[in-house]
């Protein structure tokens, strides 16, 4: 069974997550490391992808870092998203050619993972077609947004556990004008741990994976 | 002429947007390089060139959506333009290297007038005679670069990851290990007899640690954002010293263990840590740990907290040490023990009131049976 490497990074600063993830593709890439799942949450941080249009972000770079938030334009799909506390961020560092060599497969697992952990606790979420995403009817609870470089990916997922949702009053959260929600929001009291150990078991199932410990060649 | 295609990039794709062009017509580009970025649902993706050579047409633009196989660039592949040609090292007689040797001068910066481009002696004494300053003596490195091991990464990430998590704090404890050392020498030969392994100090600490544990159960817990977590299960994570490494794996249950049960699990954890046979499992789920620096001769320490555990005990060696008893003088075996925990979960009377206990189990070890 291949292995993935799970490692919980707790709160992580974007620009240092972002550094740690290009060491770790670059190390991927050459094969020095197997597959591996970083568990992390940000501080407030906005975040623009390379296709995203600097219209969905709705305040100026004076209003965010007055309200203590970071903006970080990043190579990664998609359009412009929030991280912040009470949000766990995954970034899945898998090569996919030894898994389906199929970038929409991968997609569609992200998804399943998430789909499944919010099963375990009581919400019924789903794919809405066309829109990438996890939404829980209409609202959108977890976002995807994914680089690939030599079948490695980076980047990867935003779950919200218990996001103070306001901070999404910046943004036009990945350019849709749907509304967003959280675990919390929909009366599930969960800490970010123990909904990264969740997660990670259906990851290690949904990608046939072994998942392993941090300090473990 | 190589002709550079949108790639498939799964079953379900049949499109792709071309996003950003990373070279321009005419720019070199060396096969594998990231010529474009694509973005398909979410996902963008650097295309790596097929050959190398020259970007000679680009037939997509930028934001353009086009199926996959279309053509979207052309590569003429260019000879590889041979490197330069290194100078020709025409023979040097001994005596321009002797020459050469003394006035510390680099040949390779002069222009030999000799046959083949030879330099001759007239060649390096018009040299000194400009008074061309001689080149710096090569300096012998003084640095060697290494790169980090996999394992050196991950160890340095953690203990980095910890500080900046946990606000730690260590009290030391000193301990009379007297009964235990009596109880140990009494069954040392018989256990070694009977098990196939010695018997250390480890197993009676673990043991007493755990019952600590199980008395102040904050210290078997983490912290997560706001929320308490308490494990009903108590796993100790027994640090083990790997060449050039380290790794913590995980004695289960460990409350409900004696102290040969306990010998034996962690002489087979450190076995197999140290011949890489431990399963990703074993090294998970640890609820607290503790370091036996006191192997390797070490008095005290203030052990690094594992994260997302909240408290550490680190084992100083265990010594014969003078000590005072009712006013006398006393040989006893003394042992200190530290406990670095979190300071934003633990507060320091409850870290001694655990230590106070772990001390009392061990002073007052009253167990015939291992």
């Amino acid at each position: 069974m291949r292995k993935c490497c799970l490692r919980e990074l707790g709160r992580t600063d974007y620009g240092q997550a972002l550094e740690l993830q290009r060491q770790l593709i670059a190390e991927r890439q050459q094969g020095l490391i197997p597959d591996q799942l970083l568990l992390l949450e940000h501080p407030h941080v906005i975040t623009l992808g390379r296709n995203g249009k600097a219209a969905n972000l709705l305040a100026s770079a004076e209003v965010l870092s007055r309200a203590g938030i970071a903006f970080y334009p990043t190579d990664r799909g998609g359009d412009v998203t929030y991280h912040g506390p009470g949000q766990l961020v995954g970034y899945p560092i898998i090569d996919l050619r030894e898994w389906k060599r199929d970038v929409g497969a991968y997609v569609r697992a992200v998804e399943q993972a998430i789909i499944d952990t919010l099963a375990d606790y009581g919400i019924s979420a789903g794919r809405i077609p066309k829109l990438t995403g996890v939404w829980v009817d209409d609202r959108k609870i977890a976002a995807i947004g994914v680089h690939i470089s030599r079948w490695v990916t980076s980047h990867g997922f935003a779950l919200n556990v218990s996001t103070d949702l306001s901070y999404f009053q910046y943004i036009v959260p990945c350019g849709l004008t749907k509304p967003v929600t959280s675990m919390a929001a929909l009366g599930v009291v969960a800490g970010l741990h123990e909904v990264g150990q969740t997660l990670a078991a259906h990851f290690g199932r949904v990608f046939d994976c072994e998942m392993g410990g941090l300090i473990h060649d | 002429m190589t002709d550079v295609v949108m790639p498939q990039m799964g079953e379900s794709i049949v499109e792709g947007t071309l996003t950003k062009w990373l070279k321009k017509p005419g720019e070199r580009i060396e096969r594998d390089e990231p010529l474009f970025e694509i973005s398909t649902d979410k996902v963008d993706t650097e295309i790596p060139s097929p050959a190398a050579g020259v970007v000679s047409e680009i037939l997509v633009e930028e934001g353009q959506t086009v199926g996959i196989n279309t053509v979207v660039a052309r590569i003429e592949e260019v000879a590889a333009s041979s490197p330069p040609e290194p100078p020709v090292s025409a023979p040097l007689s001994p005596l321009v290297r002797k020459l050469a040797r003394e006035h510390n001068l680099d040949l390779g910066q002069m222009q030999g007038t000799g046959a083949g481009g030879r330099i001759t002696k007239q060649d390096v004494e018009a040299h000194l005679a400009q008074g061309a300053p001689p080149a710096p003596p090569a300096a012998a490195p003084q640095t060697r670069i290494e790169p980090l091991s996999a394992m050196r990464i991950k160890i340095a990430e953690h203990m980095v990851l910890s500080k900046r998590t946990s606000a730690h704090v260590t009290t030391i404890h000193r301990v009379d290990m007297t009964k235990v050392a009596t109880t140990r020498e009494r069954s040392k030969a018989e256990f070694q007899a009977s098990y196939g392994f010695s018997l250390t100090y480890l197993p009676f600490i673990t043991r007493a640690a755990a019952a600590a544990l199980r008395h102040f159960p904050l210290l078997n817990a983490s912290l997560d954002g706001s929320n308490i977590i308490y494990h009903n299960e108590i796993n100790i994570g027994i640090a083990v010293a790997l060449e050039n490494g380290l790794i913590v794996p995980v004695v289960r249950g460990a409350d409900e263990k004696n102290v040969a049960g306990l010998q034996r699990a962690i002489v087979d954890l450190a076995t197999r840590a140290r011949t890489r046979q431990l399963k990703p499992g074993e090294v998970q789920g640890g609820t607290f740990s503790i370091t036996n620096f006191g192997s390797y001769g070490s008095l005290v320490g203030t052990p690094i907290i594992n994260q997302p555990q909240v408290a550490i005990m680190g084992v100083g060696t265990v010594e014969k040490t003078p000590v005072v008893i009712d006013d006398a003088i006393a040989i006893r075996s003394i042992c200190l023990l530290s406990l670095s925990f979190d300071h934003r979960l633990i507060d320091g009377a409850l870290a001694d009131q655990f230590m106070s206990k772990v001390k009392q189990v061990l002073e007052d070890w009253s167990e015939e049976v291992l």
